[in-house]
């Protein structure tokens, strides 16, 4: 098992490194870990309840508010840190949520035979063909207002799209030599899954997860903005909602709904171009096309698939 | 012939599945489901109505399976019962009023966004890494990123608030009365311009991207050097040969990323006051008008999987290939 380690070890280093060296990943990790930063510390940045009235309403930015105030007089800056904390913590556990749905139901479907491949690939594509937000609005109607609700309503409407990918990528690896070397030694089937496919995904994985991130705060955006989230709670969906409500667009009041969208904008830019700097990493054609100095060879090895993200059927 | 078949057969599935979604959904919840679907009407049905507001919904005596088969048959007859955002008008009634609207204005942004983004994926992949690529790439990525309704708003904002140059709101002048002549057509395209545009131009990024990575690929391929070491104009080698073969990757993830941009769409109309099927369904949200609600959810799946299957027709007409199966 040690010859095993040492080069999946090395593999694993030069794809991250070489990953960090693309300015556009440097660039769209950077602005992430900014807003996570500043959602933790909340608190120390904007002390007090963002709810509580701290001037009159409606007021420009200033010195005194830097991002003025909303309708009722809430603090503008204030409302926005701890707007950051919610909505990157639905967000991002959403994206968890969703990630592992869709790694266990996509790898499933691409390792089962027969009729259970077929019965949950038809499930996938009927999901995937229903309108996601739709679904998502209806259900969450029903549902109790709060974010358990948007998080169990997002994930139910977010797995399909990875499962797709993660199929067709468990598809072509259970013909490997390896899996069926692990068969005849008599691994479960789980087990070769989970512990012998999985590892060699991993990319897809990460990708899955920034792209699932990406749906889930662009969509609990959306249902806050609707009045489906919890619209007492601070978050940047409800400041959208409680812009349109107060009617901040006749008034001219844009510093009420332009910062909380500019965040949202920025996070997803953010992930976007993470996800397209890891593309250009493992996808060796888009590499080769940048002028990259690193051939084929250095980092693929024998077990090491090409994955295929953009061209599946 | 044999490819058209199973996608309807696919299509009607989904639909099927959808309705399904409907029907359980209430039961779902805690509590007696009839309750929860009708108690906003607070005692305004006469008792006829109310108990053939049940029936269609599947509230009746008997097995589930006689339940889902009671809802089923009243769901294909597009009989959803009444709307409380507009009692005492039925679903159905109340849904025709916005198809007509979020139709057209869906219609012309898909064309315009899926043709738009296919020529700027063409034009940006053939200088891959040129100046096109490097700056415009990432800028619609950018633009991408951008909520829908948040864009809106801001366009909004600008273009009709400040600017005053384009209306900001509803689908005509309330002045005029809808009817096949110049005046109106033009206010319904004035009206039109701004949502459509926030749309467009959000949306664009997208197509792009993909047009620009399967073009990557193609260009790869030999029959282009093959082209290009005969001596062919780049523009004809471009569009007729590189351009033709890398549509069609992007057709079928069009059928998957119409889902999205439709849902962008609804938010959309929302903020511009448009009166489609999106504003309908905020409506519904805010008022808790279930039967809207879930009369709505069916239309728009209605109209995805329509527009799901115009786009495979094509795609046979497209790809000789499919044909040959």
């Amino acid at each position: 098992m040690l010859t095993q380690d040492k080069p999946l070890r090395v593999k694993r280093t030069l794809w991250i490194s070489r990953l960090l060296r693309d300015w556009r990943a440097d660039l769209g990790i950077g602005i992430i870990l900014f807003f996570i930063i500043l959602a933790l510390l909340s608190p120390v940045l904007a002390p007090g309840n963002p709810n509580y009235f701290v001037d009159e309403g409606n007021l420009p930015p200033s010195a005194k508010h830097i991002l003025g105030t909303m309708s009722l007089g809430q603090e503008g800056y204030a409302q926005l840190i701890w707007g950051a904390r919610m909505s990157l913590g639905i967000g991002f556990t959403t994206g968890l949520v969703i990630t592992f749905l869709s790694v266990a139901i996509g790898m499933i479907t691409g390792y089962a035979r027969g009729l259970l491949s077929d019965v949950l690939s038809v499930l996938t594509n009927v999901f995937l063909v229903i309108p996601g937000l739709c679904l998502a609005i209806v259900m969450a109607a029903y549902l109790p207002s709060g974010p358990l609700s948007i998080i169990v309503v997002l994930s139910i409407s977010g797995w399909p799209w990875g499962a797709r990918v993660l199929r067709a990528q468990t598809l072509s690896l259970r013909e490997k030599d390896f899996v069926a070397a692990a068969l005849v030694s008599g691994e479960s089937h789980l087990h070769i899954i989970f512990f012998d496919i999985l590892p060699n995904m991993i990319s897809l994985v990460v990708a899955n997860v920034i792209g699932s991130t990406m749906y889930a705060i662009g969509a609990e955006v959306g249902l806050e903005f609707l009045g489906l989230g919890n619209i007492s709670s601070v978050s940047w969906g409800s400041i959208l909602y409680w812009a349109r409500a107060t009617s901040a667009l006749p008034r001219g009041a844009w510093w009420q709904f332009l910062p909380a969208g500019l965040c949202v904008a920025l996070i997803g830019f953010a992930l976007t171009l993470t996800n397209f700097a890891l593309d250009e990493v493992s996808n060796p054609r888009l590499r080769k096309e940048m002028g990259s100095k690193h051939g084929l060879r250095s980092i693929a090895g024998p077990g090491q698939p090409t994955p295929v993200v953009r061209s599946i059927q | 012939m044999r490819y058209i078949l199973r996608r309807l057969g696919f299509y009607l599935l989904t639909f099927f599945v959808s309705i399904s979604l409907n029907f359980f959904l209430p039961r779902l919840m805690p509590g007696d489901p009839a309750t929860i679907m009708f108690g906003r009407f607070q005692g305004r049905l006469p008792p006829q109505t109310l108990q053939a507001m049940k029936i269609a919904f599947g509230f009746v005596e008997g097995s589930l399976w006689n339940q889902y088969v009671t809802y089923l048959s009243h769901a294909l007859r597009f009989d959803f019962g009444i709307s409380i955002y507009r009692f005492p008008a039925p679903v159905s009634m109340v849904i025709s009023t916005g198809l007509a609207w979020t139709l057209l204005m869906n219609s012309v942004v898909l064309v315009v966004a899926f043709a738009l983004g296919t020529l700027l994926g063409i034009l940006a992949s053939w200088r891959h890494s040129g100046k096109l690529d490097s700056f415009m790439t990432p800028l619609l990525m950018f633009i991408s990123s951008f909520p829908y309704f948040w864009f809106a708003m801001l366009v909004l904002l600008v273009f009709s608030v400040n600017l005053g140059w384009l209306p900001w709101g509803h689908a005509y002048a309330y002045d005029l009365q809808p009817g096949w002549n110049f005046k109106f057509l033009g206010s319904v395209v004035e009206h039109l311009f701004l949502p459509a545009c926030t749309i467009v131009i959000v949306s664009v990024g997208g197509w792009m991207l993909s047009m620009r990575n399967t073009m990557i690929t193609t260009l790869d391929e030999d029959y282009v050097t093959m082209a290009e070491a005969k001596g062919l104009p780049q523009n004809r080698i471009m569009f007729r040969y590189a351009a033709r073969n890398a549509m069609l990757p992007n057709f079928t993830s069009f059928g998957i990323a119409l889902g999205f941009v439709i849902s962008g769409a609804l938010l959309t109309e929302v903020v511009f006051t448009y009166p489609g099927l999106g504003f309908l369904l905020f409506q519904a949200v805010t008022s808790q008008d279930y039967p809207l609600l879930q009369g709505l959810f069916l239309m728009i799946t209605l109209a995805v999987l329509t527009a799901n299957l115009l786009v495979d027709l094509l795609y046979v007409r497209l790809d000789p290939r499919v044909r040959a199966d």
